[in-house]
């Protein structure tokens, strides 16, 4: 009888929290209907095959595919070989100038940083199209400002038709990706820079280190984790990538593939191109891969890195 | 028997019935195509002709975007709720409709008897017994030259190689003009302006096309790598930069007049006679000596079938048979410069350069593009590869042989010639 009173007192003092479900509900049937369900969708996709106008189980005979066979394997490693590229490039030069970009911001001393914030940051919130028809148009060897405005500084002969070559269309698309993304890292990073306390500074100010020592000694540490948060951003972002090479190359990704990463090969095969009928299991295939090489890189992020990085946070 | 009576019945009343009752038994036909830019040439021109003979059928044309076409037909077709004529792509995307049983099979058409076995070619299965699409134009390739350069210049209009590069050599050495304008950027140029239109010259058209379909001719054979050998020649003539020009630009390059000859398929007449100030004038692609039989790319692009699962079947039919008619063909081609019927019947037409192209018919002989039909099923995709290659061998990174070869190992890791 006590522990039946006992319970019916807990029952009454904590009541069915219905609001949370009310509220987590909408995100959550929402993710799940086109988030969650689509990804096991293409899961069961890739294990499948059309023969005779209807779905086979195969296994991992799709997989066995694109690994064996070297009419897909070959692509599939210069996909992946350009997607590594494509990403190292943005680790290199985007993510140090965004944070060369913020430090530059966070300084006092100097002005119209609301303007310069901004300048910075409004091309991440254009169109892929319009940056890579813009950039197409600015590099364009017959009607581009590019020859012209190097001809000006006397650098003419050091044009050549970037997105034509095959040695060099692909850094000049990251750079492209880069112009418009260093907005994000630098916010990034900017927003981490603010919320240092004061009495850290002064601290160090105290103690006598002060300007590049101390962005070295004290800021750069405590940003790390922000930093680390960009790193994993970039790479989401860089093996989901499609648009900016669509837009500028073509769904071939010229010249000779050498523009070509996992996000237009998976184009090519799940929708098809020109007379190439598209495939839709192959393309699930290739997702799967994509979203295992993502997971990879999120968890090495999660459990290797962001544990080491927590000591550091206030 | 007894529904032929029915039929006949159901006839002899909407015939002696009034007229206000065939009216209101106005039967609809909707058009799916992806030619948006025609939309006032169908509602203003080619369904009224037809309205007018054909009093209770009206007509719709819908189109939707060309990239969107194919997706949005399939999945409409798979709802239901597609229309009740199809406008087909050539060979393999509405070979596969047909084989899902969504065209109906129009081998026996009335009207089909006006087209040529080889016009029929892209709407047909594999062995040719059944047709499903009427086919409707055809473009041909050859080159558009800007005459009041030529005039200028004072060049004669090449018919052989020799002089073809010699009037290239005059233009560049002039400086004037860029001798041709063609990009490698957008990578389909170089196939299909490029080796599509002067390789059937040398693979002697639709003889060796059906050759390399069969499996006697390899795409290493000398027929199959010389156009490649002319394209690398074609690389000193091109504009600065060619490797990132695209196509609209050496569209814009051309109208502008900044450059002499222009690589064309004949779509581009309409265009480039709305946007050009000078004279145009058109030649063949040149042969190896002068007499030598030329050979034209006359490809197959558009047609139109009969969605299987339409309730209008009879009155489509009827529209079909039109669209097969030389009536159609007429009308079509004059408002459509450089799409050419491929009716049996000579078509009269208004435009001089579109008058050039056609002329070619009757002196050359015409094929379609080497890699539409049959080879471009499996992966690698011949087509597609195709592109890549013409590009790679007019920027210089891979030699013609190389290339070939490429291609022939892609098409011999899946392709096995029916022996």
């Amino acid at each position: 009888m006590d522990t039946e009173t006992m319970a019916a007192e807990t029952r009454a003092k904590r009541p069915i929290r219905w609001h949370v479900g009310v509220f987590l509900a909408p995100a959550v049937l929402v993710y799940t209907a086109f988030m969650i369900l689509p990804l096991f969708g293409t899961l069961q996709l890739s294990l499948f095959r059309n023969i005779e106008q209807s779905q086979v189980f195969v296994g991992f005979g799709n997989f066995r595919t694109l690994f064996g066979d070297p009419n897909w394997s070959v692509n599939f490693w210069n996909a992946l070989r350009n997607n590594v590229w494509f990403f190292i490039i943005h680790m290199l030069v985007q993510n140090p100038i965004g944070i060369l970009l913020a430090a530059l911001l966070s300084s006092p001393r100097l002005r119209f940083t609301a303007f310069y914030r901004t300048a910075i940051f409004v091309p991440t919130i254009l169109s892929f199209v319009i940056v890579g028809f813009a950039w197409k148009l600015i590099l364009s060897p017959i009607w581009g400002v590019a020859p012209h405005l190097m001809d000006f500084v006397g650098l003419k002969s050091f044009f050549t038709p970037w997105l034509g070559k095959e040695q060099y269309a692909l850094t000049a698309l990251s750079l492209v990706s880069v112009w418009q993304f260093v907005g994000i890292p630098m916010m990034l990073i900017y927003a981490a820079l603010l919320s240092i306390p004061d009495e850290v500074i002064e601290a160090a100010e105290c103690d006598g280190v002060t300007g590049m020592a101390q962005f070295w000694k004290i800021k750069l540490p405590l940003i790390l984790p922000s930093i680390g948060i960009i790193s994993i951003l970039t790479f989401v972002g860089n093996f989901n990538a499609f648009d900016l090479i669509y837009t500028a190359q073509g769904a071939l990704a010229g010249p000779n593939y050498s523009t070509d990463i996992l996000g237009t090969f998976l184009y090519r095969a799940f929708f098809g191109f020109q007379l190439q009928v598209g495939d839709p299991n192959m393309g699930a295939a290739i997702a799967t891969i994509m979203f295992l090489i993502i997971l990879a890189g999120v968890c090495v992020y999660l459990f290797l890195v962001q544990t080491r990085l927590r000591r550091y946070q206030f | 028997m007894k529904t032929k009576l029915l039929t006949a019945l159901l006839l002899g009343t909407s015939i002696f019935g009034t007229t206000g009752m065939a009216l209101a038994e106005d039967v609809t036909l909707n058009i799916e195509s992806w030619r948006g830019d025609d939309l006032t040439i169908w509602k203003d021109k080619l369904i009224p002709a037809f309205e007018a003979k054909n009093p209770g059928i009206k007509v719709v044309f819908a189109p939707s975007a060309p990239t969107e076409y194919d997706a949005a037909l399939g999945a409409k077709l798979a709802a239901g709720s597609a229309g009740d004529l199809i406008t087909c792509r050539p060979f393999d995307k509405s070979l596969e409709l047909f084989k899902k049983g969504n065209l109906a099979d129009l081998t026996t058409l009335p009207g089909m008897e006006n087209f040529s076995p080889v016009a029929k070619s892209a709407w047909q299965t594999d062995d040719g017994k059944s047709s499903f699409c009427v086919p409707m134009a055809s473009v041909i390739h050859g080159f558009i030259y800007n005459k009041d350069a030529f005039d200028k210049l004072g060049l004669k209009v090449p018919t052989t190689r020799d002089e073809f590069f010699a009037v290239l050599d005059k233009i560049k050495a002039d400086g004037t003009y860029i001798p041709m304008a063609m990009g490698t950027k957008d990578l389909w140029e170089a196939a299909t302006m490029g080796y599509q239109n002067i390789g059937p010259n040398y693979w002697k058209g639709e003889e060796g096309r059906a050759a390399l379909i069969k499996g006697e001719q390899k795409l290493t054979d000398k027929d199959w790598v010389a156009p490649y050998e002319e394209l690398a020649k074609w690389k000193p003539y091109l504009g600065d930069g060619f490797e990132a020009q695209t196509y609209p630009d050496s569209q814009n390059l051309f109208t502008l007049g900044r450059a002499a000859i222009y690589p064309a398929g004949s779509w581009e007449i309409g265009l480039f006679n709305t946007q050009a100030q000078f004279k145009m004038g058109a030649f063949p692609p040149p042969v190896e000596k002068a007499g030598d039989t030329c050979y034209i790319s006359d490809h197959t692009d558009i047609g139109m079938g009969l969605n299987a699962a339409s309730k209008h079947s009879e009155e489509a039919k009827k529209f079909l048979s039109w669209v097969a008619s030389p009536d159609f063909a007429t009308i079509y081609a004059n408002a459509l410069p450089g799409f050419f019927s491929l009716n049996s019947s000579p078509v009269k037409m208004e435009d001089p350069l579109a008058q050039e192209f056609v002329s070619w018919r009757g002196k050359c002989k015409s094929t379609i593009r080497s890699t539409y039909q049959i080879l471009s099923r499996g992966t690698p995709n011949l087509e597609n590869e195709t592109w890549v290659e013409s590009a790679n061998v007019i920027n210089g990174t891979d030699t013609p042989e190389a290339a070939a070869k490429k291609l022939q190992d892609g098409l011999d890791s899946w392709y096995k010639p029916a022996k």
